[in-house]
């Protein structure tokens, strides 16, 4: 008996908070159906769903429907998680594998720009694609992810690229195999797992990066989702049954992707794990 | 492999992040500590003003003060209490249980897409005087408040919405329940420890290097916050949740003051490093990180 109440109790516990900390979410969904007078219920369903805040709210805007805010984001998508999955897989592997001159201390510099802020940097960048003409254009937001995808992807995959036996290496090397080789015939197929979880942080955060967005994109035509959201917020009249059932299917794209890759993401995360 | 073609083969690998690194870092840096020092609009050339910029924000800058006491009283609670918070439902996380997967799903997912601007909507909708909140406490017959609209209430709006999304440091914590070797726990048993002491005298220490580095990274990004300050009570009322980083993006591409936004950036960074240096200092009395021979110190 003894074993087998603090099991239950835990349980209860869990499935309360677990309720608690998802409630706002369900109700968003109930919520994004309700017309504006049923807002203040904490009650989930609406008397009587309003689907048309789908279809209004798709096009609120008089110019472009979200059809196209989403287009564009997508787009932007692509090349970020391109960008990012690709180079920094060859900026680890150089990292973890290849033992090169001054290798400790461009390491240890490439950690620290984890704590630099962005403010330092954003005045001079802005001012610097300014000059070129590349403001109001989405090559301020998908070039950086060229630049090796971030400090924390490449250091996630380096720390997973270390807990591959060396031993693989090494008999590709007496087969004849040159550092290219073994990177791409060996170490790139066995970091998957790690990749799939660089490619959902990569999609989600830039999805989210509002900051980086709103300083770059200025013309209606480019915005993508979370700008179009913020001019929907800015209305004179707020519709909030249909910004609240736009505003959900802007993180639908990250939760699909989340579930569905949920098993090589949790793979991912358990071997990189934080090993020191 | 010969010395030579190693190193090309090394800078080839890490040149994409290398590149960036020089260009987009490495660079702005150094011309936003010049820019601090001069009066910059990007219509004309910078004109150098020498310390005016720190001069101003110093002696007569009344939004700076407020910002930077917004700032850090977000800081001094939200990073604790994220902390805690994590450490706890790591813990409750962290044992087996039929259905676990399913309770980390559910806890997890408001940290998923809790950094996006729809999250920031529905939250000035909840909290709003109008919103559901409002709604429920009216069951137990409290009169709320416009939780967003009232400078009392407005930045505890904003905290709770970032201790909502423990998720990401919960996970980091789980990772490190896990490395705690189950020997140390039954040992203890042996030697008679409850919960309490196991909880102080193993989890804890061995928890402290993942502790630090939650911590380290949650005091630098807390003074990054923008979105959440923006999208839901746009800094007011009365400039109660006025954030640095808006108070910084409102003087740099509001007003392009450009050169003031450096002194401000640089102002952010000089405390962001002291605070991460202090921490690291007294790292040397709490973090305790094991080796292959025992304690390293």
């Amino acid at each position: 008996m003894t074993l087998i109440r603090p099991r239950w109790s835990s349980h209860l516990f869990l499935t309360v908070f677990s309720l608690i900390m998802i409630y706002p979410v369900i109700w968003w969904v109930g919520a994004s159906l309700k017309p504006l007078d049923e807002m203040r219920l904490p009650a989930i369903w609406p008397s009587a769903p309003m689907w048309s805040n789908y279809s209004e709210g798709w096009n609120f805007s008089a110019q472009y429907s979200f059809t196209h805010f989403f287009a564009n984001t997508l787009l932007m998508e692509i090349g970020n998680v391109f960008g990012g999955v690709v180079t920094a897989a060859l900026v680890a592997y150089g990292f973890a594998r290849v033992n090169f001159k001054l290798r400790g201390m461009w390491f240890a510099i490439l950690l620290l720009t984890m704590m630099l802020p962005t403010q330092v940097t954003i005045i001079p960048q802005y001012i610097l694609y300014n000059s070129i003409g590349l403001v109001d254009s989405y090559v301020p937001l998908v070039l950086p992810h060229f630049f090796g995808g971030g400090a924390f992807f490449v250091f996630l995959i380096v720390q997973f690229i270390r807990g591959i036996p060396r031993d693989l290496d090494e008999a590709a090397t007496i087969d004849g195999s040159s550092v290219y080789g073994i990177f791409l015939r060996i170490v790139f197929p066995l970091i998957k797992p790690a990749l799939v979880t660089v490619a959902i942080f990569t999609f989600v955060w830039s999805w989210d990066d509002f900051f980086a967005q709103i300083l770059y994109l200025s013309s209606v035509e480019k915005f993508t989702v979370a700008l179009a959201l913020r001019m929907f917020i800015d209305q004179f009249e707020i519709q909030w049954g249909q910004l609240l059932a736009m505003s959900l299917l802007s993180v639908l794209p990250s939760v699909v992707l989340f579930f569905l890759a949920q098993k090589h993401f949790v793979e991912g995360i358990a071997t990189t794990g934080l090993k020191g | 492999m010969a010395y030579k073609e190693r190193n090309l083969a090394g800078y080839l690998f890490i040149s994409p992040w290398l590149l960036g690194f020089l260009l987009l870092t490495l660079w702005p840096i150094a011309q936003s500590f010049y820019l601090s020092f001069t009066d910059y609009s990007m219509l004309a050339d910078p004109v150098w003003t020498g310390m005016d910029n720190y001069r101003k924000i110093f002696s007569g800058d009344d939004v700076f003060q407020k910002s930077l006491t917004v700032t850090f009283t977000f800081v001094l609670v939200s990073v604790p209490l994220k902390l805690f918070f994590s450490l706890m439902v790591a813990m409750l996380l962290a044992k087996n249980l039929r259905g676990m997967n399913f309770y980390r799903t559910m806890i997890y997912f408001p940290s998923l897409i809790g950094g996006s601007i729809a999250v920031s909507v529905l939250w000035r909708n909840m909290f709003g005087a109008d919103g559901y909140i409002n709604g429920i406490l009216a069951w137990f017959g409290i009169e709320g408040t416009g939780w967003i609209s009232n400078p009392d209430t407005s930045l505890g709006t904003l905290i709770l919405l970032g201790t909502w999304q423990f998720g990401s440091t919960m996970v980091i914590f789980l990772a490190g329940l896990k490395q705690i070797p189950q020997e140390l726990y039954e040992a203890s048993a042996v030697d008679g420890a409850g919960r309490i002491r196991k909880f102080f005298h193993i989890t804890l220490p061995m928890l402290s290097p993942v502790m630090f580095f939650n911590l380290v990274l949650g005091i630098i990004n807390s003074f990054q916050m923008f979105t959440a300050a923006f999208i839901i009570t746009k800094g007011g009322p009365v400039q109660s949740t006025y954030m640095y980083a808006m108070f910084l993006y409102e003087k740099a591409f509001k007003h392009f003051q450009m050169g003031y936004a450096s002194a401000l950036a640089w102002i952010l960074l000089v405390i962001v490093a002291a605070l991460t240096a202090l921490n690291f200092l007294a790292s040397r009395y709490w973090v305790f990180y094991e080796t292959e021979g025992g304690r390293d110190r």
